[in-house]
């Protein structure tokens, strides 16, 4: 066991997760023997992230490198170059098949609690290869913390069920909630389209306006790392109700209301179901 | 059919009829201060404004936090600064305007940048000032119409030495001192619009309809009025035909609004009255009649 070695002057691994969600997987996995930082923090936007300094370093550093993948990180591939680290690079979405959204695939597979023990394996995996010596300490985190998700599971199906099946339908400010509408069947139209990087059309927003008003959509969302301004607008235009902020690719800091992916996602789903009930 | 595509989107919606009304406003500040940055060779100026802006929100945000008004008073506070030292800069010393404005516009901008990145945050401070023009509400569209109101009002009153400076800059110094401050307010005038064309176009490329429509006019008149008024007029055109360009296509609003400015300009650089490419191969005989 290795909890009964004697104290290990080793020092813990480090590892680089390229925003605030992965993060918390890995911290989740890796518990005390991991040192996790980010690269985009507690509500930044990972989609147009600028790189610094800073963060070639700590690549340079790292022992493990953990993206997203599914083209989230158009930055990162450059800057892993740049750094010059050693270190091995884990796509924590290997494995998952991606939904398409034109010809690119949509990478915000977290949004189902399914993909995201997808993740959490792929973590604990790369985390054991990385450290051997600490990889039973890494499988027995990695199992609790998915029956945890499984729990999260149950209550998110729960919690659509009570949701009338003609009011599952929500407006949000960009397409970042694809594998949740695919997983529990809810939803989604977004003026933004898949990256926050894209600017709508007038076509765009009188499309969802007219949409709003022949399907009779009761709620619009905004998200914590995008605009608001526009979907206000658009609720303003047709007595939608404002359903409150969904969290989609980024965790609050500590003092929010979610800091954690299991936290952020009953966060959404309450906000749902007390926007769309009745 | 036509009627249908041109003035059923502004019936039917109501964000449209205020985007609408939002770039009518910034056409009527925007295009008369566009003709004189360009007749005063400054037309450049407006880029480098835009980047003046940035440590102002950057301390703005720093003292409270995202808050647009903190935000955009900063932002005002910092581009009138540099607009101010680089006038007084170039009055004052041999430098010209241009090259002491470059000097302090790239200051503020590492100022900016530095003050962001001790934050440590990763949000582009300059997104968050810039609106879209299809979200406007009550508010922004209130400031946006207040600007317009102002600049045509401080134009009227400054018009005069800003005309003569324009075109004879050392004789108004013979005969007059408003030249300075007429020019102070001037370059003031200069940032609240650029300001308000963030807010509202919600891109950079709120600089262009500014001085596209100057250009445009410069082709269709030699006198300052008359250039003015083409500027006014082919800027809210470009703003109307934008909009219906992206309501019927899918170019986002902004840039279909720059665009349409360009194919006018264009148009202009061809065919225009003074100056125009086909008057200079084919020019009109003397004399007829």
């Amino acid at each position: 066991m290795a909890t009964a070695l004697p104290v290990q002057a080793q020092e813990r691994l480090k590892v680089v997760a390229s925003f605030s969600i992965l993060g918390d997987f890995v911290k989740n996995v890796g518990g005390d023997r991991v040192d996790v930082t980010t690269l985009v923090g507690p509500n930044g936007d990972v989609h147009v992230y600028t790189p610094t300094p800073a963060d070639a370093k700590k690549i340079a550093d790292a022992r493990l490198v953990i993206i997203n993948g599914l083209g989230l990180e158009g930055w990162l591939p450059r800057l892993i170059q740049a750094s010059g680290g050693k270190a091995p690079i884990i796509t924590a979405t290997r494995g998952i098949t991606p939904l398409r959204l034109g010809s690119d695939a949509d990478p915000h597979a977290w949004q189902s609690v399914a993909s995201a023990k997808v993740y959490v394996a792929n973590i604990r995996d790369a985390l054991a290869a990385a450290d051997p010596a600490d990889a039973e300490m890494f499988l027995a985190n990695a199992r609790r913390y998915q029956a945890e998700l499984d729990a999260l599971e149950a209550a998110v199906r729960a919690a659509v069920e009570k949701i009338p099946p003609a009011r599952r339908k929500v407006i949000s400010t960009h397409d970042a909630f694809g594998y949740f509408a695919a997983a529990y069947g809810v939803e989604f139209i977004a003026p933004e389209g898949v990256s926050t990087e894209t600017e709508p059309s007038a076509r765009d927003v009188g499309a969802i306006i007219s949409q709003i008003k022949s399907a009779k959509i009761p709620a619009v969302f905004l998200e914590n790392i995008s605009d608001p301004r526009l979907v206000s607008r658009i609720a303003a235009e047709t007595g939608a109700k404002v359903g409150g902020t969904l969290f989609s690719d980024a965790l609050t800091d500590e003092k929010g209301v979610c800091p954690t992916y299991i936290e952020m996602v009953r966060h959404n789903i309450k906000a749902l179901t007390s926007a769309l009930g009745n | 059919m036509i009627t249908d595509a041109l003035i059923a989107p502004f019936t039917e919606f109501e964000f449209m009829r205020r985007a609408l009304a939002a770039v009518i406003a910034l056409s009527l500040g925007g295009a008369p201060i566009g003709v004189f940055l360009m007749l005063r060779r400054m037309s450049l100026v407006g880029d480098a404004m835009a980047h003046a802006i940035l440590p102002g929100a950057a301390i703005g945000f720093l003292l409270s936090g995202l808050n647009l008004f903190a935000m955009t008073s900063g932002g005002l506070i910092a581009g009138f600064t540099v607009a101010i030292l680089a006038g007084v800069v170039s009055r004052t010393t041999g430098l010209k305007e241009d090259a002491s404005l470059a000097t302090f516009y790239l200051a503020s901008l590492a100022l900016g940048v530095t003050i962001v990145s001790i934050k440590g945050t990763n949000i582009d401070l300059l997104h968050v000032l810039f609106g879209n023009i299809l979200a406007m509400d009550d508010q922004t569209l209130l400031v946006v119409a207040f600007n317009a109101t102002i600049t045509l009002v401080v134009l009227a009153l400054i018009y005069r030495p800003l005309v003569i400076e324009s075109v004879d800059p050392l004789f108004l110094r013979t005969v007059s001192r408003a030249g300075a401050p007429a020019h102070l307010a001037f370059l003031a005038l200069v940032v609240v619009n650029l300001v308000n064309g963030f807010q509202a176009l919600g891109t950079l490329l709120a600089v262009g309809l500014m001085i596209l429509p100057a250009g445009i006019a410069r082709f269709w008149s030699r006198d300052i009025t008359g250039m003015i008024c083409i500027a006014v007029i082919s800027a809210i055109v470009s703003g109307y035909a934008g909009l219906v360009l992206s309501f019927q296509t899918k170019v986002p609003s902004g840039p279909a609004i720059i665009l349409v400015a360009t194919v006018l300009y264009v148009g202009s650089v061809l065919f225009g009255k003074f100056g125009g490419l086909v008057r200079q191969l084919f020019p009109a005989r003397h004399l007829e009649a």
